[in-house]
């Protein structure tokens, strides 16, 4: 009896075995011939060899691209868990909790919004006619527009918009699982407010930071769309090399070792940092 | 370290919904193990909250050895509170759980350790000061919580329905623990349950809580064998409630079950309700009453004693007789009462 | 010292508000501006720019596509979600820890590697770019996800439920759909909003993988590169607007049925 509730198990799973084998391995396993290939005159050469890898590990353009990205997305971790935790602290806490839930909708709003556009939104914010600067100059505060469009800065602005909200959903989820008898305890105890927030509330939400960054690095050293339309085209991030590579250069066999540099850094971090990817309470 | 005496003067506790708290006032003598018992909704949880500091009282005021604290926060009284889930910092080992009190004082590493090993100790978890909390026991949990709060030395020492998470065999452990533990430590304890039969095995005293008021108040003797109130009475074990009227005899009632001997005088025609507990009921007719024949619907052999239920019309009656008794079900016995063990109590049956 | 420290926490917030939604205001505010450019100051209120989108054939074309896209891909990757984390959770095969890795592995990758993955694959099968093409690639990387919430929902209560069928002599298929799937209606039917939306809005691997009918976020992308003006702000409010009205509609839904199912 077991062994046919087994197998009819088998028959359940199995669609959605095939088509991940289907649309995402053998897809991944092309990407992986295709870095072996290369190209010659136009058209692909199917011999194997390394040649793409040995461009990796010499061409400083694209050794300048992945240092860009990995900047551009150490920055917008920091910078959104930064603003993002004590936000977080204080929906958490400061706020009734029957007000939380619509606050944090509140703040999801942007992510309805179409990407594209809220990308050229940014654009036109901060351009040198934009809102920003006209607002700066208008005060007095400054004499001319600054660039702010078009730089590395733009593109970690409009990354740490976004990615505020990422952070701040994960760090609430943890700081809400903290029992609310543990501070009562600590103060029970003798400590002070900060005491209680140094020594529990702070370690006991690490998880929710952890999460938070990890979804922000994946999707950020991914993304194509943010730094092509408010990065512009001065200091290129990998994704953007990549699509160069295909679109204009039709370099596929390049662009497939790129791929797969993206994939394994995504891989390495995600090694180092599994262990603590989890919002589960610590029993 | 010995205890401090408590005082609770006229509290209230008024909810926009409801009053948790009408008028509560009560001294715990210092030193003693006094247990808050009452049923869910009672009041007991929030007056052991006001006790610790973690709730305010809309009106009166709590005294430690005639000091008013009121107003202080729990890390400015002289209590500790241990917390029904035991509250215990997952994240920190045993021993700096149990630690972080002192270290909350600046008490320095080394006097610290060389307490945290002393108390672990005294609560029977010598060597566990590096263990981590997800690895413990529901049992050693508890004594962990119970060794982290009594390492600051408190006056007195709170604790919400601290067993109410072990399983039996495990509870009735805990409750001998608790019991040596206050006997060594000296400190009064303030135990707030629901469960009857743990209050009368550690306490010195208890007080009965029912809708925010005192019901009844007194030794677990005192308590049992002479209830104040028939919800007093239904509450600490199980008992027969029942109304009568004085006979022109003065010392016996009418009731419909039968005639009574009261337990002292009281003039003829007085209202009264009498509660006579299972094991109070003997086979045969006796002279402290005379309560007829009934119809034995269920006996039920309990070991040490028998359980039956027995019914005349539409009333019915527990009764416990000796082990020795062999009464069957669907025999018809007679029952009176023994001695003067039926008890005058307050308020109505139901 | 707890009203400045209150006061602080305020203002905090409020910044924090201000930073998050400025964008999206002056997005919806400007799609009604009266001049071409979508920048202050401000010249409307007026419906020119939703008038030249719902004329624009192109984007309403795309709206469509996407509209299409989003549904289909949602139903399969739910469907498939539904029946895999079904068959884990009850039927508990063998490699069960395995079976979960594999299908939750395309949450690893970004969907950059993705799309360009079943570009080249496409390229070699010799398959045209296409509509379908898209549909496959966000089957893909929502299954995943429904896959996730569906299983999360599987409690062990309700596996009584279906052995109660089964015991009054219910066969597999009844028990699935009159049982199992009213039960999980409300995970199933988040699995398959969430999938819509995310599908919806995706760009890099529809624009892998589309030829000449392309999603909307395409139609937008391509129409900024050739000029700015306030339609696209028209068409990021229509989109706003759509995802808020699929979001009340889940949030409606899943109210409707959890209070059903919590009557049994």
């Amino acid at each position: 009896m077991e062994h046919q509730r087994r197998w009819q198990g088998w028959v359940l799973v199995g669609p959605a075995l095939l088509v991940t084998l289907a649309l995402f391995a053998a897809p991944m396993v092309m990407v992986v011939l295709t870095s072996l290939y290369r190209r010659s005159g136009g058209l692909t050469d199917r011999t194997l060899s390394f040649d793409n890898y040995i461009r990796l590990a010499t061409d400083s353009t694209i050794h300048q691209a992945l240092w860009n990205s990995i900047e551009v997305v150490a920055l917008t971790v920091i910078f959104s868990t930064l603003i993002a935790y004590p936000f977080a602290y204080i929906v958490a806490h400061k706020i009734p909790q029957k007000w939380q839930a619509l606050v944090l909708l509140l703040t999801v709003v942007p992510f309805w919004t179409s990407y594209v556009v809220r990308s050229y939104s940014w654009l036109l914010v901060l351009a040198k006619n934009g809102v920003i600067n006209q607002a700066l100059v208008s005060w007095g505060i400054i004499a001319e527009p600054f660039t702010m469009a078009n730089t590395r800065f733009a593109t970690v602005l409009a990354f740490v918009h976004f990615f505020v909200m990422v952070s701040t959903l994960t760090i609430y989820a943890s700081l809400r699982q903290i029992p609310r008898n543990l501070g009562l305890a600590a103060r029970d105890l003798g400590a002070s407010p900060l005491s209680v927030f140094l020594r529990i509330t702070l370690p006991l939400s690490i998880p929710g930071v952890v999460v938070g960054a990890f979804l922000t690095f994946v999707l950020a050293i991914g993304d194509y769309i943010t730094p092509q339309i408010v990065g512009g085209g001065n200091e290129l991030v990998l994704p953007q090399l990549l699509m160069l590579q295909v679109s204009r250069m039709g370099a596929f066999p390049l662009a497939a070792a790129m791929a797969l540099v993206l994939l394994i850094i995504v891989g390495a971090v995600y090694a180092v940092s599994a262990k603590n990817l989890t919002l589960e309470r610590k029993r | 370290m010995n205890g401090a005496e408590l005082n609770v003067v006229d509290v209230v506790k008024q909810y926009p919904d409801h009053r948790a708290l009408d008028g509560v006032s009560l001294t715990v003598e210092a030193g003693s193990y006094t247990v808050i018992l009452g049923p869910s909704g009672s009041g007991k949880t929030t007056l052991l909250a006001i006790l610790g500091g973690f709730a305010e009282p809309s009106s009166g005021h709590i005294e430690v050895d005639g000091q008013d604290v009121t107003t202080l926060t729990p890390s400015q009284r002289p209590t500790t509170t241990v917390f029904q889930d035991y509250a215990l910092f997952p994240h920190m080992t045993v021993g700096q759980n149990v630690g972080f009190g002192l270290e909350m004082k600046k008490v320095g590493k080394k006097a610290r350790v060389e307490r945290v090993r002393e108390v672990l100790e005294m609560v029977g978890l010598g060597h566990t000061a590096n263990r981590h909390i997800a690895e413990l026991s529901g049992g050693q949990r508890q004594r962990i919580a119970l060794a982290r709060a009594l390492i600051v030395e408190p006056r007195v020492l709170l604790l919400d329905e601290p067993l109410g998470a072990l399983d039996l065999k495990l509870r009735r452990q805990m409750q001998d623990e608790l019991t040596r533990i206050h006997r060594s430590v000296g400190t009064t304890f303030v135990h707030v349950t629901h469960d009857q039969e743990e209050a009368m095995s550690l306490a010195d005293n208890i007080v009965v809580l029912r809708d925010g008021r005192i019901e009844d108040m007194g030794s677990p003797e005192r308590l049992y064998l002479d209830p104040a109130t028939a919800f007093s009475a239904k509450f600490m074990g199980d008992s027969n409630v029942v109304s009568g009227t004085v006979r022109s005899d003065g010392t016996t009632a009418d009731t419909p079950w039968g005639v009574v001997a009261l337990p002292g005088s009281s003039s003829a025609g007085t209202p009264v309700t009498l509660s006579i507990r299972p094991e109070h009921l003997v086979e045969g007719s006796s002279g402290a009453g005379n309560l007829g024949e009934w119809e034995v619907m269920e006996a039920h052999f309990l070991g040490q004693k028998h359980r039956l239920i027995v019914r005349r019309g539409e009333h019915e009656l527990l009764v416990s007789l000796p082990q020795s008794s062999n009464v069957r079900q669907g025999d018809s016995i007679v029952l009176g009462v023994d001695a003067h063990m039926a008890k005058l109590v307050k308020g109505d049956p139901s | 010292m707890k009203l400045v420290r209150s006061g602080l926490s305020w203002v905090y917030v409020l910044l924090i508000f201000g930073f998050i939604l400025m964008p999206v205001v002056s997005l919806v505010v400007f799609s009604f501006q009266a001049t071409n450019l979508p920048v202050p100051p401000f010249t409307g209120p007026s419906l020119r720019w939703y008038e030249a989108l719902f004329a624009d054939s192109r984007m309403i074309e795309a709206l469509r596509n996407s509209i299409v896209v989003g549904v289909v891909s949602g139903f399969f990757s739910t469907a498939l979600g539904f029946l895999a984390a079904y068959g884990l959770a009850r039927y508990r095969p063998r490699g069960a820890r395995a079976i979960r890795a594999i299908v939750m592995t395309p949450l690893g990758v970004s969907y950059l590697v993705i799309g360009f993955g079943l570009s080249v694959t496409a390229n070699e099968l010799a398959l045209g770019r296409s509509l379908v093409l898209v549909t496959l690639g966000h089957i893909i990387i929502n299954l995943p996800l429904a896959f996730a919430i569906v299983l999360s929902q599987m409690r062990d209560e309700d596996e009584n439920l279906e052995k109660a069928a089964r015991d009054l002599g219910a066969g597999e298929w009844t028990v699935i759909t009159r049982v199992a799937i009213p039960v999980l209606l409300p995970g199933i039917m988040a699995a398959f909003l969430l999938s819509f939306t995310l599908s919806w809005d995706e760009f890099i691997i529809a624009f892998f993988l589309a030829d000449f009918d392309v999603t909307l976020p395409i139609e937008i992308w391509s129409q900024l590169r050739t000029g700015l003006d306030a339609k696209t702000n028209a068409a990021g409010t229509l989109v706003f607007a759509i995802s808020l009205v699929a979001l009340t509609l889940a949030y409606v839904l899943n109210r409707a049925v959890s209070q059903r199912s919590r009557r049994l």
